[in-house]
């Protein structure tokens, strides 16, 4: 090989490298400019919206004010963490115990009982929606939190997640404390939920996200603006004609601040769950 | 063999968990004890109601149950030109949508991949949209496609196009390309309208970053000895991918395939708050958008016809369950697993 050869291997190689930082980049771009834009559009004023101009004179951070006062999103948004954090409590404590149970008992049609829940994963939620509105109605329990959460109470996902990390835990402990009357209650709870503090994390911020993010069904068993969780809240908002495109976004951008939070601070964690998701395939 | 088996000498009932017999005994208990919440619940909420859906779709049901139909309701589907108009636009969804996400996603997978520093800060933004609420983030590209303030429409008359209506557009993408060229094309070819080609593009945008966490899953799982054998052969960039990547990948792309397909079928949230922010009817304009998941639900809440509603779901749960098992048996002479 040549030096000029060489060379020419180190620009086409540099060159490579621009191209992929540029396709990259441009990517980028394009996933958080409705965000910018969302939060700009957030700071402008009626004329600046409805006269196009890209950059708000001042910022009217006046808008927060409006379109929180607009609506009770202080109240929807009480609902919606009193809803998701009693559906990530619901969803852990009966994933862990199942997950437990498939993972380290024996018994009498596990394996049926499996293939049982295995099933479950195969139904669409649209088929669900109606006979659980019937079955909510009948129990007298629409417009209520439990309507909103019993429902969502058991994941079969969030139980494989589980088993799945339950059954790497090494054996060796198991005899010692069990058979020594330690009981499987305390061995669950002592020395397998604090080795799984990441996988309960995954399940929980995945649990939360799915929670606050869910639309069609709060949608359908709540009736009161006051038990309304933020999304329904928010899309009445958005669909009731004659709300500024500026309160609009600003409601947005308060509806989307908590999930980014939280999401900076445990990415890692979110997308755990997910990766694992795509193994499993 | 009886199932529990009654110990000869019974004096109390702690006698019953004695011995081998008596241990197992209680572990059976236990564990039957540990899932019965869940048991409960997904009985209750998830399982038998699929026979109570069919049930309801049995009858005439206006929010109370009426005379029995039989399967009339499912005949009235097939002969209703809005549930057949619904599976078109719901066809145009998942072939718009699916194809585009993967490719893209892979893309940006594959470069990020390529020892990129701050490849954890792309990451990160990639996902950000995943992560947001559907409803917030629809309501912004809902003004983003704003035909009279949104910046789009301000992009493209800054480049000389003509400003569109996005999504209170029914005409076809296709028919309004080609009338800005001058070709007339058939209505059979008139395509997606535009309204839900603007969803189409939300969508993309949406799930390219979910898609992205699991691509870079699958490619960490290939040996990197692979590239290694095949570079010292003298493979080039192209060549590594096309023989080592793509089918290393493939079970990867079957799995996001097959999810994205089936979360296609259900999509409900960012087309309700996009069609109902931008022109108030929900799945307009002119029914362009109401994908059979929108019908069904229009039928139900709107209309509250519980039993038609319940046949059109039913129709729908068969088909996505067909499609599984056809990409189930198609996949497996062509997913290369390691």
């Amino acid at each position: 090989m040549t030096i000029s050869d060489s060379r020419k291997a180190r620009v086409s190689h540099m060159f490579t490298r621009m191209l992929i930082y540029f396709v990259l980049s441009v990517g980028a771009l394009i996933a958080v400019a409705p965000f910018g834009w969302m939060i700009l559009t957030s700071l402008k004023s009626y004329r600046e919206v409805a006269t196009r101009v890209v950059l708000p004179a001042t910022l009217r951070f006046s808008n927060y004010v409006a379109a929180w006062n607009a609506a009770p999103f202080a109240r929807y948004f009480a609902n919606s963490l009193i809803v998701s954090i009693c559906t990530v409590a619901g969803v852990l404590a009966t994933s862990i115990l199942s997950a437990y149970a498939f993972s380290w008992l024996n018994f009498r049609g596990k394996d049926l009982v499996f293939t049982i829940f295995l099933a479950t994963m195969m139904i669409p939620g649209q088929i669900l929606l109606i006979p659980n509105f019937l079955t909510i109605t009948r129990l007298g329990w629409v417009d209520t939190y439990m309507a909103q959460t019993i429902p969502w109470i058991a994941s079969v996902f969030n139980i494989f997640l589980l088993r799945q990390f339950f059954s790497t835990i090494p054996k060796d402990l198991y005899d010692a404390a069990v058979l020594d009357g330690c009981g499987h209650f305390r061995y669950l709870t002592q020395i397998i939920l604090p080795l799984c503090k990441a996988a309960l994390i995954t399940v929980g911020l995945n649990t939360f996200l799915g929670s606050w993010n869910a639309l069609q069904w709060p949608l359908i068993v709540t009736r009161s603006e006051s038990m309304r969780p933020i999304q329904v809240g928010l899309t009445y908002f958005l669909t009731e004609s004659g709300t500024d495109t500026q309160e609009m976004m600003a409601a947005a951008t308060v509806t989307i601040l908590p999930i980014v939070i939280i999401y900076f601070f445990a990415q890692k964690q979110f997308m755990e769950g997910i990766s694992t998701t795509g193994l499993k395939g | 063999m009886p199932e529990i088996a009654v110990p000869r000498a019974r004096k109390s009932l702690r006698g019953l968990f004695v011995g081998q017999r008596g241990r197992r005994l209680k572990e059976n208990l236990l564990a039957y004890l540990y899932i019965s919440p869940a048991t409960v619940i997904l009985l209750a909420f998830h399982l038998l109601p699929v026979l109570y859906a069919f049930y309801i779709s049995l009858h005439k049901w206006k929010i109370v149950k009426g005379s029995f139909l039989g399967l009339a309701n499912y005949s009235k589907a097939l002969h209703d030109p809005a549930f057949w108009s619904s599976l078109k636009v719901t066809v145009f969804y998942v072939v718009g949508t699916v194809p585009l996400t993967l490719a893209i996603s892979l893309l940006l997978a594959y470069l990020l991949f390529q020892k990129v520093r701050g490849l954890s800060s792309y990451r990160t933004i990639f996902f950000l949209p995943y992560i947001t609420s559907t409803v917030a983030s629809s309501a912004v590209w809902v003004w983003i496609f704003n035909p009279r303030h949104g910046p789009l429409n301000q992009i493209l008359e800054a480049i000389g196009v003509a400003p569109q209506k996005w999504m209170l557009e029914p005409r076809g993408i296709f028919q309004i390309l080609g009338e800005a060229l001058g070709l007339n094309v058939p209505s059979w070819a008139a395509g997606p309208s535009q309204a839900l080609v603007a969803i189409m593009v939300f969508v993309v945008w949406f799930y390219v970053g979910w898609d992205i966490v699991i691509f870079l899953a699958g490619l960490g799982n290939i040996p990197g000895e692979l590239y290694d054998a095949a570079k010292i052969d003298g493979a080039g960039r192209w060549a590594l991918f096309r023989h080592i990547t793509l089918p290393l990948l493939s079970p990867t792309i079957f799995f996001l395939t097959l999810m994205s397909m089936i979360g296609s079928f259900r999509a409900f949230s960012h087309i309700y708050v996009m069609s109902r922010a931008a022109g108030g009817q929900l799945g307009g304009p002119l029914r362009t958008t109401t994908t059979t998941a929108i019908l069904m639900f229009d039928h139900f809440y709107s209309r509250v016809r519980f039993g038609y509603a319940s046949a059109i779901a039913f129709v729908l749960f068969i088909i996505i369950l067909l499609f599984t098992v056809l990409q189930q048996r198609f996949g497996r002479g062509r997913v290369f697993y390691q």
